[in-house]
């Protein structure tokens, strides 16, 4: 049967599937049970499954996250919702101290199979700090694996594959997509390997690297410049930031020659540099132009009167795929 | 300990001591300031509504907890509000088109009238305290005579951030107090469901620092608890934590929908009949002949036209420009915000097509 889903709706169904098919799944948070969390992702499951499964917490994200590795040590799969991505820095310590370390520390002895998600990303008219785009810190931690879907059938394929993970995974799920879009989404459980990235359209001129929203920009982009200028786009959707997906970077920029980089998160020791070291290690000879990066600014997100002005456009990023062009 | 101080009753009568403390024109200046926030409010969240604003954090049914604590402070004192205490601000001297701005999405709506220093907005819950710690010690070492105020609420107490800021406050006696307005939500999460222990206030004994429970929608009782609070802060006697135990109307924010986890009618409701903080102080005023209808009309005619004239502030400020958002982040920009910049207004060049 054919159905379209919201992002939403596709993260709440993974969630749903997962916890009736695997007892060990538990789902914490500030708001999530009775009021179906801020962004109804797991409205209703509290009456399916109970308040021992889906459990309203204190408001207190380090006992949240801590709590939950110690469940996760002893035999549960806690999936924790922390209401915005800048409310998880109360337990970043839980985060980088504990649930990445763990392993490591008890050499193979614990393991912290647990899942963080959070709405990230700005283009919501959000209040301060509601807009935050900081995967970095994530992706930089040895230890924790970092997934940020664009779409909902990679929302609930990559959710049930994080909630199936040995290691803490931490779950990024742009806010503005949410409800932007649905799509086709299938009943069953299926998952998207996490670690893999997708190339959403193939091309032959320029590479274009994005995630979460920038997906949808870069592919904007991409349709515009090939309609106004010719120019042949490969459009890839990363969607795991940790660990990245070298090969698929590698064989589209040997491809095409040239890359832009998109994302929201600001400029400076964000991703697209790490991107760009990956393709100077490997394919740097391959290269017709420096790669781009078209990225939010080195600025706290602004309030929203000027919050789309942080944000990289359609029309920025076909300036950075011209000047690759051109170069 | 679960019990409440109060000093004007529901029904409007005296059941404490006032210890002549409280004048005439202090108390109507109360009911006055208190019926200005509740029309501020009532406004913001109309114009939420109609577009002109941005998700608005409401606290109708908080007015005497938050005017009254306001009231009570001096010039220099520090105030921390968090998102909700903009009543608070406003009543400490803050503008209230500069709040109208803050929620239209400007960061200028954050700024201190300079004699004054009122804190941005907190967002993130509980972290304000510890600075309210901070910024009491720096008065008690420079021999200021200066209280800090930190506002939070309920779900604040569950917070790593409360317990580090009453031990330090404890350990360093700074004159900080700790005013929490016990709402009885933290969004959907009832109290009962955020802590074990009964009182907020009963929390003070682990740092050994006095704890009070107060009725929050008594402003006398808000006031007096403050007064002994500063007095007591001032004199090297260290932090107060009060609890002051009162109700929100509506909703936790524009954004949200309480019908899902509270009986929102029916609760307001009784707390409206039966405990609203206006009504109570506007029956004892007329039963000392110090208030009357005519009065009350003349009053909403004017905090309304306040009000209309912050908001014509308000939006007739000017517009933020793009390159507002790199300037402060710090004291000289770095080099490549600088180049970010300049690319931000630098016009699109596409000219030529690949080879
Ligand atoms: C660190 C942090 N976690 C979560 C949130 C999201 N959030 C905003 S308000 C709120 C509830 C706050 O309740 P309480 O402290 O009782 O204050 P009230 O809003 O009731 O005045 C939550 C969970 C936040 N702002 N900061």
């Amino acid at each position: 049967m054919k159905r379209k889903l919201t992002m939403i709706q596709a993260i709440t169904e993974a969630m749903d599937q997962k916890l009736a098919d695997d007892s060990r799944i538990m789902l914490l948070g500030e708001d999530i049970g009775v009021n179906g969390g801020v962004f109804r992702a797991t409205e209703d499951l509290i009456h399916k499954y109970g308040p021992d499964r889906v459990v309203d917490t204190p408001l207190a994200e380090a006992g949240i996250i801590g709590a939950a590795i110690g469940l996760a040590m002893n035999g549960k799969i806690p999936v924790v919702e922390i209401q915005f991505l800048a409310f998880i820095y109360p337990g970043f310590e839980q985060i980088v101290s504990h649930a990445a370390r763990m392993r490591y520390r008890t050499r193979g002895q614990y393991r912290v199979p647990m899942v963080i998600r959070t709405p990230y990303g700005a283009g919501i008219r959000g209040p301060e700090l509601h807009s935050e785009s900081v995967e970095t810190f994530f992706a930089h931690v040895p230890g924790l694996k970092v997934v940020a879907p664009s779409t909902p059938y990679d929302a609930k394929g990559l959710l049930i594959a994080a909630m199936e993970d040995p290691d803490p995974v931490i779950f990024l799920e742009p806010t503005k997509l949410y409800r932007a879009f649905k799509q086709e989404v299938p009943e069953e459980m299926y998952r998207v390997p996490i670690g893999k990235a997708k190339v959403v359209q193939e091309g032959s001129d320029v590479s274009i690297f994005a995630w979460g929203a920038m997906l949808r920009v870069a592919e904007d982009a991409a349709k515009q410049i090939e309609r106004e200028n010719g120019l042949s786009c490969e459009v890839i959707d990363l969607r795991t930031l940790y660990p990245l997906d070298r090969d698929t970077i590698i064989a589209s920029v040997k491809k095409t020659g040239r890359a832009v980089v998109v994302h929201e998160a600001h400029k400076t020791a964000g991703l697209g540099a790490e991107i760009i070291s990956i393709i100077n290690d490997e394919a740097l000879i391959y290269m017709k132009a420096p790669v781009k990066r078209i990225t939010g600014y080195d600025v706290p997100v602004p309030q929203f009167s000027i919050e789309d002005d942080y944000l990289p456009t359609a029309e920025r990023v076909k300036d950075g795929i011209m000047e690759t062009a051109t170069f | 300990m679960s019990s409440l101080y109060q000093v004007l009753s529901p029904a409007g009568e005296l059941v404490g001591d006032l210890k002549g403390q409280l004048d005439e024109a202090t108390m109507i200046k109360m009911y006055e300031n208190m019926v200005l926030v509740r029309q501020f409010d009532r406004k913001s969240i109309n114009l939420q509504r109609q577009g002109r604003m941005g998700t608005y954090a409401p606290f109708e049914g908080q007015e005497a907890s938050q005017v009254g604590s306001a009231m009570a402070l001096t010039p220099g004192d520090w105030l921390f509000p968090t998102y909700r205490d903009h009543a608070a601000a406003i009543v400490h001297g803050q503008s209230m088109a500069r709040v109208f701005l803050y929620w239209m999405g400007h960061m200028e709506g954050s700024i201190s009238p300079k004699h004054l220093n009122i804190m941005p907005s907190c967002v993130p819950i509980a972290t304000q305290m510890v600075h309210a710690v901070g910024t009491a010690w720096a008065s008690k070492l420079q021999n200021e005579k200066h209280v800090s105020i930190a506002y939070f609420g309920d779900g604040a107490s569950s917070e790593g951030d409360f317990h580090e800021a009453l031990n330090f406050a404890g350990v360093f006696q700074t004159p900080t107090i700790f005013f929490c307005q016990n709402n009885g939500f933290a969004i959907s999460v009832p109290f009962s469901q955020q802590s074990a222990s009964k009182t907020i206030a009963q929390r003070s004994a682990a740092y050994d620092i006095p704890g009070v429970r107060i009725d929050g929608n008594d402003i006398f009782a808000v006031w007096l608890t403050m007064k002994e609070a500063m007095q007591r802060g001032l004199e090297g006697k260290g932090p107060t934590l009060i609890e002051a135990v009162t109700f929100r109307y509506g909703a936790h924010t524009t954004a949200d929908d309480p019908k899902k986890y509270r009986d929102q009618e029916s609760l307001s409701e009784e707390w409206r009949q039966e405990r609203d903080p206006l009504q109570r102080l506007r029956v004892y005023l007329e039963n000392q002949g110090l208030w009357n209808e005519t009065k009350e009309t003349e009053l909403i005619a004017r905090v309304n036209e306040q009000i209309d004239a912050a908001l014509v502030e308000a939006e007739s400020y000017p517009k933020s420009k793009p390159e507002d958002m790199f300037k402060h982040v710090y004291a000289e920009p770095s080099w490549m915000a600088t180049e970010q910049e300049s690319e931000l207004v630098k016009p699109s060049k596409q000219e030529g097509i690949p080879a």
